[in-house]
């Protein structure tokens, strides 16, 4: 087995269903994206650092990936539904990259979605008013068969990141010969 | 005896100077034994994950951990199903943190130290190594 440069699950498993509103104005599931391999990120669009540089990283790293790209969906799933509405999530997405979505939903239904990854978040208020989230900082890697394959700690480079999609996305390429 | 004695310290000080620093596997391994959550349920604490984990880089620099148990727990920063492994390779030398449920300020630490490939580099590796596990 190749060596990922993120965290590998082995065996892996199904990642666990998501529906929740889509930046995009449709439903968000993970359905809608098998065959792909699904980049997903948890985060808040006030984030100071950990979120703009991720994905920004996933940014640099789509355009490191060419035509191969098009294979590959980043989604970013708030932990702020409070101020993180939908079009606010198409807007700050789109200063990324256009084709990233974004997620969002009750806080319910994200607390739901945040537990079956295993993703802690800690709404905490913000010395100059408002309000910040200590949240996990893993981005998680999903196949194009929907299984969760490995988790990018947080400051892996966009080479990391090309590195661990191109691994996933090779696997149908050996899987259809 | 006394000339013996320093040969012999000094012979063991170039060894630990000179010699490469090698392990028979890069994997640092920690594992949630079976019972774990019963264990818990019936009230014991056991520490299965230190507060701060040191690895070193062309040494041991994977760190994997093993859900043993029979149900789904969060080892570190990883939701781990029963009887999965996460692995997760280092390669460049810094302090990283990682939010985990299992310690108190939520927080785990992992330590990848650089790859000790000078004299003086591997004889503070073995010196610190032996005096952790003393």
């Amino acid at each position: 087995m190749a060596a990922f440069k993120g965290g590998a699950f082995i065996p892996p498993r199904q990642a666990p269903e998501i529906a929740l509103r889509g930046s995009d104005g449709g439903e968000l599931t993970l359905g809608r994206y098998r065959g792909k391999v699904v980049v997903l990120e948890f985060g808040f669009t006030h984030c100071p650092e950990i979120c703009p540089t991720t994905l920004a990283r996933l940014a640099d790293a789509r355009r490191k990936l060419g035509a191969s790209a098009d294979d590959v969906q980043v989604i970013f799933v708030t932990v702020d539904p409070e101020r993180d509405d939908v079009a606010r999530l198409r807007t700050y997405l789109a200063t990324f990259d256009p084709t990233f979505v974004g997620g969002t939903g009750t806080e319910d239904q994200l607390a739901g979605v945040r537990k079956s990854y295993g993703v802690v978040s800690d709404k905490q208020k913000s010395l100059f008013g408002g309000a910040w989230f200590a949240h996990s900082s893993f981005t998680q890697l999903i196949d194009r068969e929907g299984n969760l394959r490995t988790m990018m700690p947080y400051g892996r480079t966009a080479d990391d990141y090309v590195h661990d999609v191109r691994l996933l996305l090779s696997e149908r390429a050996v899987a259809s010969r | 005896m006394v000339t013996l004695l320093a040969a012999g310290a000094c012979g063991a000080v170039a060894w630990a100077a000179f010699v490469p620093i090698t392990s028979p596997s890069r994997d640092q391994v920690f594992e949630i034994p079976p019972g774990t959550w019963a264990r818990r349920m019936a009230g014991h604490h056991d520490e299965i994950l230190p507060h701060s984990i040191r690895l070193t880089l062309g040494v041991k620099d994977v760190l994997v951990l093993r859900n043993l148990d029979d149900v789904p727990q969060m080892f570190g920063p990883a939701l781990m199903m029963p009887g999965q492994t996460f692995r997760l390779p280092f390669d460049v030398a810094s302090d990283y943190q990682f939010a985990c449920t299992a310690h108190a300020d939520g927080q785990l630490t992992v330590v990848v130290e650089p790859n000790p490939d000078t004299a003086w580099a591997r004889l503070r590796w073995r010196v610190n190594t032996l005096l952790a596990r003393a």
